[in-house]
């Protein structure tokens, strides 16, 4: 079942257009990321969603309900969306048990904010006020009120944007244990491609107002529709190649191509892809290493003269000047023109 | 063949500019009515005032071509351009010596350099027409026979007192946001002290000292106790005079329309020359620096802001407290009038009440929903605290005398009109604090089911609480040291403080005048003391 469909949304800002013929369908349950770079209408979007900006032209519907388009525009406190804002928006005026229970009406407030509270790992902080609370706890009070009045989509604006790197990690799996365990429907924004990766079921790439590309993550990832979205997701590699039927020639060697287009065109490896083999002799030569620990991204030069990225385990160790033959065993061709 | 590695930092994206980034949304319709209501009891009658003289009779049309008008018009001008003028020079240069120069206690010459800011400007006049002249204590002490200060010099004497401060504010908030490295550089040019501050601070210091010269030149055309006590004949104290001596009330109103069209005037002028002049807000990015002065210059910067003190301050409270010792000495009966303390009391509390919360929908629609008719709402909102009083409750009593009959020299009026003149002091710091209040709780009050009027009182108002707290002290502070309208609108029997002291004052009972402006202080003292102390930061 889908839980929120935007259909064909429009919205410009002056001259500027941020959403233009944007499409998103968000399956119930299910955890979608909308990442994209800044300017690209990510919040824009969420906004519309939530009913706190109108579209130009174009349908939002929850569940069954359409809440703005065709002469319709449901305000965002009939919506039934929970939206955790970028910078909490804790009422600063309330202790967090007022904040939680500020959406819940009537007899079960108390026991809704218990449960939350509960859930969101914050058991006892009831009577804290928001500013005596850390970055962290703060984001789970914010995630905490949105889920307490069960809410049929939960919105999330850039959430670990606020916090620092350590924290960001233990937050992005806490808040997905959170949200699964809620079986709530939620999409989230954010400009960080590992975070879209890691948090989502769904992955959904914007550029320029639309979405490009939707997918699962490891499916987006490995294949990507364009280069522009390749090279968003991840690192890349690009070399330029020329197609011929059942074969693409390129500077890393020759792949089977499955396409039937021919002529010249571009090969996207990603440099995890790309191994190295020691050999004296090789045809590639190691031109520098950055070294990270649990992995090492070399920068490896081909006999043409053109530099790749290659990244591999903490072993081998390779020095600069190492000679080194080439094995890459998956790619994804795009036909030139692919480039936007 | 080329082979490319691909960063993720150079990728494309237009970057929204966050301010076009605003809601769509109309306000509610409800916030509209409850912005405007308030308004409604000064602006129609304004226009009534205006109707009423165009379809005036030849004899009206023939006041306004007077060489009686003519000459209230030169009278009003050259009070205007002689206060203007002297406050400018002295509210800049005691700006100046307490922002860039190396003085000891800067902060406390500043506090003490603001402070005529309290007293009323007929309390200043006052005690220097009770200081001096033949019977005056001046003389009394030291036996030299001063001639009393009335007429031009008295008038302007006073109202430079009352309105330096402003000028002082203004130009030393600006002042310290202008980067001192500009007056370094300029000396490191070879342009020091002197033709540094002239050349090169001065122009930055503009437009402040535009701002400041528009309010005093509107303070000073608006004010109508400093020069009907000094009887120096400008439009105010005409108005009043053609007003309450006379059985024909069209003169007062055509006198009336022309000091609203100067003040207009006034206003659009400044606004005019604000469009064009650049602004140097350009934030120091270092401590401010403090010149040093040598000796003579130092002594001369102490005698200069002392004197201030003594003239603005000191003397005028001295004096009052020693026109009452002197008239309990004398036997005269002094006692504390607590029907006019209740009366200002009373009065000024209900306007403060109805600014703040006509202030709240004010606040939501100029900052929530900015736009077009929102600016001229704050326009609206601006030009009624700067037209002068006198004439806008001339205005309300020729509306109110034919069309709300019972409503006529009642409190509610009263309180009403008091509200709506200083509403923009409430506005002020409202919008000030809603402005720190991030819109995305209002949002996530939506989001969580409530609605907007919900939101706005169980999130808005509570945040902006203190805020509205300093505005409505503000304006409990202004409405306290009213005259004009007080006069002209009150019901028969209410008294206040500064009634008392005006008329006292007026009939030269100076002992029982000044006990009136004493305690008239000491009242206005107590939300002098939550602004300036506990709630500095929502005063602008």
């Amino acid at each position: 079942m889908t839980a929120i469909h935007c259909h064909d949304i429009d919205r410009a800002f002056g001259g500027i257009k941020a959403l233009e013929g944007f499409e998103l369908s968000v399956p119930s349950g299910s955890i979608v990321s909308l990442v994209g770079p800044s300017g690209s209408g990510k919040t824009t979007a969420l906004r519309i969603i939530a009913g706190f900006d109108l579209p130009d032209r174009g349908s939002v519907t929850i569940g069954d309900r359409t809440v703005v388009g065709n002469g319709t525009n449901i305000p965002p406190e009939r919506r039934r969306v929970g939206m955790v804002f970028q910078d909490y928006a804790l009422f600063p005026h309330m202790t967090v048990g007022a904040n939680i229970g500020y959406g819940v009406d009537g007899a079960d407030c108390e026991e809704r904010t218990r449960s939350v509270l509960e859930l969101v790992g914050l058991t006892g902080l009831a009577n804290r006020m928001p500013h005596e609370l850390s970055g962290g706890e703060q984001q789970r009070v914010a995630l905490a009120r949105a889920l307490a009045p069960e809410p049929d989509v939960v919105l999330l604006d850039e959430p670990f944007s606020n916090l620092d790197a350590p924290q960001r990690e233990k937050m992005r799996r806490d808040v997905r244990r959170i949200l699964k365990e809620a079986g709530a429907t939620a999409v989230f924004v954010t400009h960080d491609q590992s975070e879209a990766l890691s948090v989502a079921d769904v992955v959904a790439v914007m550029r320029e107002g639309r979405v490009v590309q939707t997918g699962p993550p490891h499916v987006v990832y490995a294949t990507p529709k364009d280069p522009w979205v390749a090279s968003f997701l991840g690192d890349s590699v690009l070399v330029d190649g020329t197609a011929a039927v059942g074969q693409v020639e390129t500077a890393l060697g020759s792949f089977p191509h499955r396409g039937g287009d021919t002529g010249p065109v571009e090969v996207m490896i990603r440099p995890e892809w790309i191994h190295p083999y020691p050999e004296p002799g090789g045809p590639a030569v190691v031109v520098d290493r950055e070294f990270y620990g649990h992995d090492q991204m070399l920068l490896i030069e081909l006999s043409t003269g053109q530099r790749v990225q290659s990244r591999i385990g903490p072993r081998p160790i390779l020095e600069p000047g190492d000679r080194v033959s080439l094995g890459v065993d998956e790619f994804v061709v795009f036909p030139t023109n692919a480039r936007a | 063949m080329t082979v490319q590695i691909e960063g993720r930092d150079d990728l494309p994206g237009a970057k929204t500019p966050a301010a076009t980034r605003r809601p769509r949304f109309r306000a509610p319709w409800w916030l509209w009515a409850a912005a405007v209501v308030i308004l409604i009891p000064v602006l129609v009658p304004i226009a009534g005032l205006f109707v009423r003289v165009l379809a005036a009779s030849d004899s009206a049309w023939n006041t306004l071509f007077s060489p009686r008008t003519a000459e209230l018009i030169a009278r009003s001008a050259l009070l205007v351009t002689a206060v203007t003028a002297s406050a400018l020079a002295i509210g800049v240069a005691a700006a100046w010596l307490g922002v860039r120069t190396a003085l000891r206690w800067s902060n406390v010459w500043g506090v003490l350099v603001a402070m005529p800011l309290v007293i009323p400007s007929y309390v200043i006049a006052l005690s220097y027409l009770a200081a001096s002249g033949p019977r005056g204590l001046i003389a009394d002490a030291t036996g030299i026979g001063l001639p009393v200060l009335t007429g031009f010099p008295g008038a302007w004497l006073a109202l430079t007192l009352a309105t330096y401060p402003y000028v002082f504010l203004i130009t030393a908030a600006s002042l310290r946001r202008i980067d001192p490295a500009f007056e370094e550089a300029a000396a490191g040019l070879g342009a020091g002290g002197w033709r540094a501050f002239r050349t090169v601070t001065l122009p930055q210091l503009r437009p402040a000292m535009g701002t400041a010269a528009l309010l005093v030149g509107l303070y000073t055309l608006s004010d109508f106790g400093s020069v009907s006590l000094m009887r120096y004949d400008v439009f105010t104290r005409v108005i009043y005079s053609q007003y309450s001596g006379r059985l024909d009330r069209t003169p007062a109103a055509v006198l009336s329309m022309v000091l609203i069209l100067i003040a207009l005037l006034l206003i659009i002028g400044e606004e005019r020359t604000r469009g064009r002049a650049t602004y140097y807000s350009r934030r120091p990015n270092r401590a401010p620096t403090h010149r040093p002065l040598r000796p003579t210059a130092r002594a001369g910067a102490y005698a200069f802001l002392g004197s201030l003190v003594v003239l603005g301050v000191l003397l005028p409270v001295g004096v009052l407290i020693a026109w009452v010792v002197r008239g309990l000495e004398a036997g005269e009966s002094i006692r504390i009038d607590w029907a006019a303390v209740g009366g200002s009391i009373v009065a000024s509390t209900l306007a403060a009440l109805i600014a703040m919360a006509a202030a709240v929908p004010i606040a939501v629609l100029t900052v929530r929903y900015a736009g077009r008719s929102t600016r001229w709402l704050q326009r609206s909102v601006y030009v009624t605290f700067s037209l002068p009083h006198i004439a806008v409750a001339l205005a309300v009593v020729f509306f109110a005398v034919n069309f709300l009959g019972p409503l006529y020299q009642s409190l509610a009026l009263l309180v009403v009109v008091y509200a709506a003149i200083f509403l923009a002091q409430a506005t002020g710091s409202a919008e000030a604090a809603l402005r720190q209040v991030n819109p995305s709780l209002e949002e996530a009050s939506r989001s969580l089911g409530r609605s907007a009027l919900a939101t706005l009182t169980s999130i808005t108002i509570p945040l902006i609480w203190k805020g509205l707290l300093a505005g409505g002290a503000l304006v409990f502070l202004t409405t306290m040291k009213e005259l004009p309208v007080t006069l002209i609108l009150r019901p028969t029997g209410f008294d206040t403080l500064a009634i008392r002291v005006w008329s006292a004052a007026d009939e030269l009972f100076y002992a029982r005048a000044a006990a009136s402006a004493l305690v008239l202080l000491l009242v206005a003292a107590v939300p002098m003391y939550f602004l300036a102390i506990r709630n500095r930061e929502y005063v602008s």
